[in-house]
């Protein structure tokens, strides 16, 4: 175990590891392949004892059950698996995905301020965007939310002021240095740049959501017309 | 079990909020799923108790009350947790014991006086058709219940159920039945997360001070109202939260996350609340008082292990008929 991780409590029957500089916060490809492959150690070092696990950005949230194990076996579990070296990461690793949007003021009702406020045009912005492979740093705050990253600082937007009440499915957004595709309705402060037609959850799907953590994604331009006969609504 | 979908029960009123829940959904925070389930597990297992030996079958949440059922089976059912008043057939009926209920019976929930999440468990449980292997209700994330899309139960709606004839009548011993009349609660907490970012000055000022619960309270999460406490960061790379974690926003106002919590978030924590007093916080009415209390992860472990312990050894009191 390198000096840059630590295990520490979350709560009764959970333990959360740490990687890289927690001072520093930093989002890195490298410590999220660390993430990676530590989560899938500890899935198959403690298969029945494990409830659940939360990867995110540069943590690991382990939650065990109590009354099969406790946090000293779970502890030691930890640092063997943090023990083995990982394989250096190629940035390879994980499906690529390539999920089209339709780009436009229409769709994406922050587009020319995003722009604006970037000294760029709008269709820098839509090119600039699509440059970029993301990575899937984790998934969460809704049902098939992932947090995509990281996002050309060109067009890195702080979230909006105000949130809106309703965004709308398949809004592709923008906060900060991270970009993503919001699952369903709901309410939500990025800034909204475009629609997604593809359902990015789906409970009746097998599997439910077209990416998974350390997966890779990049976007692809549609014109008006595909994005409704891909079923997208407007 | 029986899949008979004929006989069940039909919901005449749905009350404020009542929703089909069981142990929870695990195994699926990967995909940004919360764990839903009972938010006071105490009550939850021993309703399911009362009806046959089982601990995780689906029941019905009641929030405060008002639910009226019409029984189109022969069965055991038992409500517990909050002091909601029970009839059947307009017959006054006690709370933390087993009642057999015939087709046509009308079962009614009142308001509750004291505490305010019930649970009616049935025998063999509703039969509930599972999403990601969870009948749990989350509301937030259209997921789950009677109709698999979260929403809470409605009028007209029938919840199948097995047919079950045999069953004694059971009670719950007082000693396990708590008291929700004073509400207020001391809560236990382990100690975690970013426990560091806070000074010992505010944690003594948390472990020491009197929080009450506010209106914004769900199932979510239940935002406290009290003396701030400051964590010397302001926001953290999003990590996963556990169940009970004590999140502390910038107006260093706590808020205690619950079953349906959002799977990441980027508040400091100071640590979380032991599971079997998240029960004790979700009885609690707005205006409720609190107190917190830190424990070592190994008296949590202790008190979870003789918590089971207790709830497994103990032995249902058979009812006298002629009472």
């Amino acid at each position: 175990m390198n000096a840059l991780q630590n295990i520490s409590i979350a709560g009764e029957n959970s333990l959360i590891v740490y990687f890289g500089d927690a001072r520093t916060q930093i989002i890195s490809e490298d410590i999220a392949s660390e993430v990676a492959a530590t989560a899938a150690k500890l899935r198959d070092s403690l298969g029945t004892l494990l409830i659940d696990l939360v990867p995110s950005y540069a943590s690991l949230l382990v939650i065990y059950d109590p009354f099969k194990t406790d946090h000293h076996a779970v502890r030691a579990a930890i640092r063997r698996a943090l023990a083995t070296p990982i394989e250096p990461d190629n940035s390879q690793s994980g499906a690529l995905v390539t999920l089209p949007v339709y780009y436009s003021t229409e769709s994406g009702p922050d587009l020319q301020t995003l722009a604006d406020n970037a000294g760029l045009s709008i269709d820098d912005v839509i090119s600039i965007h699509q440059q970029s492979e993301y990575r899937v740093y984790a998934i969460g705050f809704a049902p098939g939310f992932a947090y995509l990253g990281e996002l050309d600082p060109r067009i890195a937007a702080p979230r909006l002021a105000t949130p809106r009440q309703k965004v709308p499915r398949g809004a592709v957004a923008i906060a900060d240095r991270q970009t993503a595709v919001y699952p369903a309705e709901s309410p939500g402060g990025w800034n909204l740049i475009g629609l997604c037609p593809e359902l990015m959850f789906d409970p009746s799907a097998e599997p439910s959501m077209p990416v998974q953590v350390g997966d890779r994604v990049r976007f692809k331009a549609i014109d008006r017309d595909t994005y409704l006969d891909m079923g997208g609504l407007l | 079990m029986n899949m008979n979908t004929n006989t069940g029960f039909k919901i005449i009123q749905p009350g404020i909020f009542s929703l089909i829940e069981d142990a929870g959904r695990f195994g699926q925070h990967g995909i940004g799923l919360t764990s839903g389930g009972p938010l006071d597990r105490h009550a939850f297992r021993w309703a399911n108790r009362l009806c046959g030996d089982q601990q995780s079958a689906a029941a019905i949440e009641i929030t405060v009350g008002g639910l009226v059922l019409e029984s189109k089976v022969n069965t055991t059912i038992a409500v517990t947790g909050a002091n909601i008043p029970l009839s059947i057939n307009k017959q006054s009926r006690e709370l933390w014991q087993s009642h057999q209920v015939k087709v046509g019976d009308r079962i009614e929930l009142g308001f509750a006086t004291s505490g305010s999440r019930g649970y009616l468990a049935v025998a063999g449980g509703f039969t509930i058709e599972p999403i990601f292997n969870s009948a749990a209700t989350v509301p937030r994330e259209a997921l789950g219940g009677l109709h698999r899309d979260g929403t809470a139960l409605q009028a007209g709606d029938f919840i199948p159920c097995p047919e079950s004839l045999s069953g004694s009548k059971l009670r719950v011993p007082h000693s396990h039945r708590p008291d929700y009349s004073a509400n207020s609660a001391l809560l236990r907490v382990v100690l975690g997360y970013q426990q560091q970012a806070f000074s010992n000055i505010n944690k003594q000022r948390f472990f020491s001070s009197e929080y009450r619960v506010t209106e914004s309270s769900d199932r979510m999460g239940f935002r406290l109202k009290g003396p701030a406490i400051k964590p010397t960061v302001d926001g953290i790379l999003s990590e996963g939260i556990c169940l009970g974690a004590i999140q502390v926003p910038a107006d260093g106002q706590p808020i205690v996350l619950l079953n349906d919590r959002q799977t990441i978030g980027g508040y400091p924590k100071l640590g979380s609340v032991l599971s079997l007093d998240i029960g004790k916080l979700a009885q609690l009415l707005p205006g409720g008082r609190l107190r917190f209390e830190a424990i070592s992860i190994e008296q949590a472990h202790n008190f979870l292990l003789l918590d089971q312990q207790r709830f497994t050894d103990s032995v249902l009191d058979a009812v006298d008929e002629h009472e």
